[in-house]
């Protein structure tokens, strides 16, 4: 966990449009790590997920990208029309300079290989993700960002995906920036859990945050007895919870 | 047959080209509507270039470049929705160009031909016009062909990608504003949305990439046209009309075919 930060934002505050939505944020992600940003609806994940992205400019506060990072983005949502004719081939040679070689094997790696000439409408909400993945990846990042990457996909494929997500981080040495809205699954393969409510309510291994008061007013006594959390990495440091002091 | 006739399908022909890959990009990125803004802000070009004396044709490329900049900007801004800030500019600098034109008692010109087209009376200034401008608009838009595809599949993920979002999309709108000028002559004002979209839309069921269906929404406003100009002259109907239902009547017989 020494190794310089990938991307290290500091104090940031954002408004938009009169509300704030992110107040004294900090974020750092380590190269290989795995980030989990939970929260409510409207709780700035997304925002702030565009903040590390550059595509967002906070009102107060600092964004440091390391040198020779690389990003891969998959979006939340693709907004595809019908009239656009684009087959996946096509479709993940938009991502720069890319062999077909290069693409067979990310195709291979998200378990997508039998889509290549599929026409992108054709796919399922499970198969779209799976070449987002794989588009995201053929950018050879450090950094993988993720917004609600099972969205639309139903259980089975959902675990599918957070399995290839700890594969990916392994064959990658990417660390992995993502939004979740699915406790259960997050807590199985997260090395630290951020809980955003636009202020950060707490931090810390799975474990941890779940035994969070604010955490467990969020999210509610109920919903976090029923997770069953799987330690992945027993010899992970516990890292303090920071308490939220503004409510 | 006439040396008009001929021109005026020399001229038909080079814009329907031009119109295929602009409009498919109209149909994918959904700017119909902004089409027809830039469209009616032509008449606004039209009284500048009276006014000032001026070539048309420039002064509704002039005009129609201050549209698409001001929308640009009101759409990041984002206090009104899209298509209610089209529709304030759209139906403005129709007005007030008509309004300065009725100032202009002066000066003589063909309404009816400003709003319907006037193919049959292209000049060969026009013709001039049509290839350059629309030779240099071809040229670009292969250039930022592969910037605009990924913007217009998604525009965040493009930028992070390291597209010039910004510059690529007022590039393209100021294309944009050119080719429809040079549309003008061919259909008029009111129809020039009709020569992106419909010939656009007729391509879409053929085709499984973004470049053949740019291709053959060229090729799909080519037969329009000369289909268009056949039926004008053989019985006598207005030109412009013709040529957007010549494109009409190939939209439904496509449709009409089974699916590939």
């Amino acid at each position: 966990m020494n190794s310089p930060p990938l991307v290290s934002a500091r104090n940031i505050d954002l408004s938009l449009n009169g509300k704030p939505v992110l107040q004294q944020v900090d974020l750092t992600i380590r190269p290989r790590e795995i980030v989990t940003l939970i929260g409510p609806n409207g709780a700035g994940k997304t925002t702030l997920l565009r903040v590390v992205l550059g595509l967002q400019r906070p009102d107060r506060g600092e964004v440091d990208r390391a040198a020779g990072l690389r990003i891969g983005y998959m979006p939340q949502r693709m907004p595809l029309d019908l009239a656009f004719p684009i087959s996946v081939k096509r479709f993940l040679l938009l991502a720069g300079a890319v062999s077909l070689d290069d693409l067979e094997q990310v195709l291979e790696e998200v378990g997508a290989a039998a889509l290549l000439e599929s026409p992108l409408q054709a796919l399922s909400g499970g198969e779209f993700q799976r070449i987002l993945l794989a588009r995201a990846l053929l950018r050879n990042p450090n950094l993988l960002v993720l917004d609600e990457p099972v969205q639309g996909v139903d259980v089975h494929g959902q675990v599918e995906i957070f399995r290839l997500l700890a594969r990916i981080r392994d064959l990658h040495d990417s660390a992995i920036l993502l939004v979740s809205h699915d406790l259960h699954l997050v807590m199985a393969s997260t090395d630290r859990v951020i809980c955003l409510n636009r202020h950060i309510c707490c931090t810390g291994n799975p474990e941890s945050v779940t035994r969070n008061p604010e955490f467990l007013q969020l999210f509610g006594a109920a919903a976090v007895q029923s997770l069953a959390i799987y330690s992945h990495d027993q010899a992970h440091r516990h890292e303090q919870c920071q308490h939220g002091d503004r409510i | 047959m006439d040396d008009f006739f001929l021109r005026a399908l020399l001229g038909g022909i080079g814009v329907a080209v031009v119109a295929g890959p602009f409009g498919s990009f109209v149909v994918w990125r959904r700017l119909a509507y902004f089409g027809d803004t830039l469209a009616h802000s032509a008449m606004l070009g039209i009284a500048c270039g009276f006014l000032l004396h001026i070539n048309l044709t420039l002064g509704v490329v002039a005009v129609g470049l201050l549209v698409a900049l001001a929308l640009h900007f009101m759409q990041r801004r984002r206090r009104l929705p899209g298509d209610t800030a089209l529709g304030i500019l759209s139906h403005a600098s129709l007005s007030l160009g008509m309004v300065l034109l009725a100032f202009m008692d002066q000066v003589r010109f063909d309404l009816l031909g400003y709003l319907f087209g006037d193919i049959l009376a292209i000049s060969r200034s026009d013709i001039l016009w049509i290839f350059s401008g629309g030779g240099i608009s071809l040229v670009l838009l292969i250039v930022l062909w592969r910037p605009l595809l990924a913007i217009t599949l998604h525009e965040d993920l493009a930028r992070v990608e390291g597209v010039a979002v910004e510059r690529t999309q007022l590039i393209f709108l100021a294309l944009m504003a050119l080719i429809v000028a040079l549309m003008l002559k061919l259909v008029g004002l009111v129809l020039v949305t009709s020569l992106f979209i419909i010939p656009a839309a007729t391509a879409r069921k053929f085709t499984r990439t973004p470049e053949t269906m740019a291709l053959t929404a060229s090729l799909t406003g080519c037969l329009a046209v000369a289909g268009g100009l056949w039926a004008s002259l053989t019985w006598d109907t207005p030109a412009g009309p013709s040529i957007v239902l010549s494109a009409t009547a190939l939209f439904l017989v496509s449709s009409l075919l089974p699916d590939r």
